[in-house]
């Protein structure tokens, strides 16, 4: 048996590497001292992705298939249930993200080893002050790269837009 | 066939070499996947809703400075070849290049290229922003990325959950979004057999392995993709500096694996350098697999200065070039297997002799 290398103590049960210095080390972790680390689970789940998001909802109780009815109801926006995503491995809008919040946060957890966002901070488009006046020029080059992409309904629009002016 | 004049430099702005540490690490590459906080995401969209993703996306694109002047090109109406083409230059995934499969290719599906920056549309994910620069250049990637995102998130309304981050159709890309990868070059670890242990101490500490083309890819070449493998919990440099120490803790193995070759069998690593560049340099027909395996040794020579006057710029060339939708593209038409064999033979042969005329300055 690995004792845990960093209290001698506790059976080592995660293997934590670490690069220092260039050189890559192993520690062994007991079950308490990976926790306190921050260590949840080991990084690599599986070699891929998606064999990685299969294994862990194969393993997570809460995700597991039951021969019971969904405790969650389906997504109000989608209609996506939780079958859906165990079946496919993938949500089907943001509000999914909303609804299945508590299952998906234990998963997070499995997959990422946290389920809390540290990252940049979105504000989303927001209100302008006042709406910026495009000029007619500018519309009218945005109409022609929308007849170029085939942006019939968008093109439409902007014409309604240049009509308005003149 | 598509008009590669259109992309700006073809969206291979990487292949000049001139970025840190390009003899070893060919490009390095950033990605976001990003969603419409309106839409329902790929697996639950039809095919109005996509169009209506793609007209929002195309428009909002149009009203920045990243992309304001991109090439815009609908990969849903492409030929196989000139989806095939945009694999081979790492600007689309293989499931947009939908593999040959055309009934796999759904509609309203784009790529925008400007520059190194590029977006891919109605992938996986509503957006993925990419970011393409030579050698191992973490910072200079993401300050572009980052620049494409910003832009790109006052037009548009991003799906964002305050304690999940960015929300992607995958939960493995949930959080930062952010999938930053190296193409590497690590011939000195496959000789000298340490190429298991290094690969296997990396999945060890969250980064995966991958072949050229990216997920279910088998290695040629000795090139390998590293990359990170989760998103969440660590901010986006976070990400990058784990990456970007691992990377150089990987660079170094390497430089020392082929200090060992040179020091132990020196004269079996010249032979072998030299043995693949004659081959390339005077063979009539050149497969695939063969070729790469060749441009191994040839470019392990070169940047150890076993071979003298041949540049990474026409090593990286003869490896985008030599693979088939580049080689039908340079013959303007669809060829055979034993006709692209003898094209890309004579293109690697006429790339060695400019590049070992251009280096002795004749
Ligand atoms: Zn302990
Ligand atoms: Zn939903």
């Amino acid at each position: 048996m690995k004792r845990c290398s960093r209290c001698g103590e506790g059976e080592g049960v995660v293997d934590l590497n670490l690069i220092v210095g260039g050189e890559l080390k192993t520690q062994h972790l007991c079950a308490k001292c990976a926790a306190e680390k921050g260590v949840h689970t080991p990084a690599a789940l599986a070699d891929t992705p998606l064999g990685g998001i299969l294994a862990a909802i194969g393993a997570d109780p809460v995700l597991r298939p039951e021969p019971a009815a969904d405790p969650e109801p389906p997504c109000p926006h989608c209609g996506a249930t939780l079958q859906d995503f165990r079946e496919t491995g993938r949500l089907g809008c943001a509000d999914c993200y909303r609804a299945f919040g508590e299952p998906l946060r234990e998963l997070l957890r499995r997959l990422h080893g946290s389920a809390h966002h540290t990252g940049r901070a979105y504000q989303g488009p927001g209100e302008p002050a006042s709406p910026p006046v495009e000029s007619t020029a500018a519309l009218q080059a945005r109409l022609e790269r929308a007849i170029a992409n085939e942006q019939f309904e968008l093109a439409a629009q902007l014409r309604d837009r240049l009509k308005d002016r003149a | 066939m598509i008009d590669l004049s259109l992309l700006p430099d073809g969206g291979i702005g990487w292949l000049e070499a001139s970025g840190p540490v390009n003899h070893l690490v060919l490009s390095t590459r950033i990605r976001l996947a990003r969603n419409l906080a309106a839409n329902r995401f790929a697996a639950r969209m039809d095919s109005r809703e996509r169009q209506v993703v793609l007209d929002r996306v195309l428009d909002a694109a149009g009203r920045t400075g990243t992309l304001g002047q991109a090439v815009t090109l609908r990969v849903d109406t492409l030929e196989d070849w000139d989806r095939r083409l945009l694999l081979e230059r790492h600007l689309i995934s293989r499931e947009l290049a939908g593999n040959g499969d055309r009934s796999r290719a759904a509609n309203a599906r784009a790529l925008l290229v400007q520059h190194e920056a590029s977006v891919m549309v109605n992938e996986e994910d509503h957006l993925r922003l990419q970011v393409l620069v030579s050698g191992v250049d973490f910072g200079a990637g993401w300050r572009r990325i980052e620049a494409v995102d910003t832009e790109l998130g006052q037009q548009l309304a991003f799906a964002f959950h305050p304690e999940f981050g960015y929300l992607t159709s995958c939960p493995t890309n949930v959080g930062t979004g952010l999938r930053a990868s190296v193409l590497i070059h690590l011939p000195g670890l496959v000789l000298t057999k340490e190429i298991n242990k290094t690969l296997h101490g990396l999945t060890k500490i969250g980064l995966t392995y991958r072949g050229l083309y990216g997920e279910g890819s088998e290695v040629v070449g000795n090139f390998f993709q590293l990359s990170n493998q989760t998103t969440l919990g660590k901010s986006e440099p976070e990400l990058l500096d784990h990456l970007g120490a691992i990377v150089q803790h990987v660079i170094a193995v390497e430089e020392r694996a082929r200090q060992v070759l040179l020091r132990e069998a020196p004269t079996v690593l010249e032979d072998k350098c030299w043995r693949a560049f004659g081959l390339l340099r005077y063979a009539r027909t050149l497969g695939f697999e063969e070729t790469m395996n060749l441009l191994s040794g040839v470019r392990l020579g070169a940047s150890l200065r076993l071979i003298p006057h041949l540049g990474m710029y026409a090593l990286n060339r003869i490896l985008i070039v030599s693979q088939p939708a580049h080689l039908n593209a340079l013959a303007g038409r669809v060829m055979g297997d034993e006709e692209m064999s003898i094209r890309r033979a004579e293109f690697v042969r006429e790339t060695l002799e400019a590049e070992v005329r251009r280096g002795q300055g004749t």
